[in-house]
């Protein structure tokens, strides 16, 4: 299990969903992923991307108009 | 036992492609869905810039994710956003009422979907679309059209007018049973609306326009203005998310002015202060505004007296305006705003 990150700030949806799915593909199940991002649009998004392609959201806070979303990679068919 | 076949759904978040997918698991069959974001499309961005939204109720949501949640389907969002500029500028079959190039456009999807099917072991291509609903791209020629050119032929199946066309290789191989597929056709909603609560949907996406800004008039006369004023017909992600954005006043041809209509657009806005110069007014509360051109120093006293006619002081014999570069250097001027008779209509784009 290894703890990745990315930047997705001044993105904004659907770009940091997508940017999230397409860097999950490259990590394995149980992988930890920050995602940073400034369209408040992520906490509703990143969540109900989460729930369908099965990952689980750890935590997820705002700080200074940044959210910063962690989720942990599920099963990566 | 034999695996069971895999679908996948092109999923807009709208009505019609939620149904269809519905209709295909129903028999059976594992959906996963696909959306293409093309930059054009309503979902997102707006919503995140808009304040006024921001402060309704029902929080703002992805509608195709919303889709495949209540669908229980996996679903792939899949940025599209260079590829889509030759379906726009280049269409093959022409524009809609506006600048949307919807033949064209779902020909691009499907052939896509078709890549897309090869890449991931999948067996066909589901659609939302239904013969006769739409003006242009799905009249009934329109439909063996898409099939056709995209590459798709007998892969793509609609299961909400199947029963209203030729056969597909889905039926005729028995993977789905054409009897339990529909024969939708014309421009009625009604059998979609009554399927929709059979099956409990309620809250779903109803856009006015269709998928993208495109459909829009008024967003389709500012791509034109800005392909005028550059003198050619080419755009970036950036150009597309600020024409969501403020109001567009041309008052020459060699520059235009983004005024922000609220706090939220003011505050995307913001982001882009360093790509263009920005005015606002420092003496009174006003709104961001970004210059799009070459002003030449009239030009920024002219543009100064605009913006401040959307100040707080716009009835004052004289406001102060703080012009800031795009390498941050800020300087000030004293102008008299514009009255509302100054400001000919001509310049609103
Ligand atoms: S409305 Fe927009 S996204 Fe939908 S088919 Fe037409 S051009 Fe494509």
């Amino acid at each position: 299990m290894s703890r990745h990150s990315l930047d997705a700030k001044r993105l904004l949806c659907p770009l940091p969903v997508i940017r999230t799915q397409d860097k999950v593909k490259q990590l394995k199940s149980g992988d930890q992923l920050e995602v940073s991002c400034t369209d408040p649009g992520v906490m509703q998004d990143i969540p109900a991307w989460c729930r369908i392609n099965g990952h689980t959201i750890m935590s997820t806070q705002e700080n200074q108009g940044v959210y910063i979303i962690v989720l942990e990679v599920g099963k990566n068919e | 036992m034999s695996e069971p076949k895999k679908a996948v759904a092109l999923i807009s978040g709208g009505l019609d492609s939620m149904l269809a997918a519905k209709t295909i698991l129903d028999q059976g069959i594992h959906v996963e869905g696909i959306n293409f974001f093309t930059g054009f499309c309503v979902e997102g961005h707006t919503h995140a810039i808009r304040k006024k939204d921001n402060e309704k109720a029902k929080p703002k949501r992805n509608n195709a994710l919303w889709a495949a949640e209540q669908l229980g389907i996996k679903l792939h969002i899949v940025d599209v956003i260079e590829e889509y500029k030759d379906v726009l500028l280049n269409p093959k079959h022409g524009y809609g009422a506006n600048l949307n190039p919807c033949l064209d456009c779902k020909i691009f999807m499907v052939n896509k979907a078709k890549q897309w099917i090869e890449e991931n072991g999948f067996d066909f291509i589901i659609t939302g679309e239904v013969v006769g609903q739409r003006p242009m791209s799905q009249r009934r020629f329109a439909m063996p059209l898409v099939a056709e050119r995209s590459g798709a032929d007998d892969l793509l199946l609609r299961p909400l007018s199947a029963r209203n066309l030729p056969e597909t290789k889905p039926e005729r191989e028995g993977w789905v049973d054409r009897s339990k597929l529909h024969d939708f056709g014309g421009r009625t909603r009604r059998p979609q609306i009554a399927m929709a609560e059979q099956y409990g949907f309620i809250d779903y996406a109803q856009p006015a326009g269709g998928c993208c800004f495109l459909t829009d008039k008024s967003y389709s006369q500012k791509l034109v203005d800005l392909w005028q004023a550059r003198g050619a017909r080419e755009y970036e992600l950036d150009d597309v998310m600020l024409l969501k954005v403020g109001r567009h006043i041309r008052p020459k041809p060699h520059f235009k002015l983004i005024i922000a209509r609220e706090e939220g657009e003011g505050r995307f806005m913001e982001g882009y202060k360093n790509d263009f110069i920005s005015l606002h007014c420092s003496s009174h509360t006003g709104p961001l505004a970004l210059i799009d051109g070459s002003p030449d120093a009239a030009d920024l006293e002219l543009a100064a007296a605009i913006i401040a006619r959307y100040s707080k002081g716009k009835d004052e014999e004289q406001v102060e305006m703080a012009i800031r570069t795009k390498d941050g250097k800020e300087s000030r001027i004293k102008t008299r705003p514009l009255t509302a008779e100054q400001l000919p209509k001509e310049w609103f784009i």
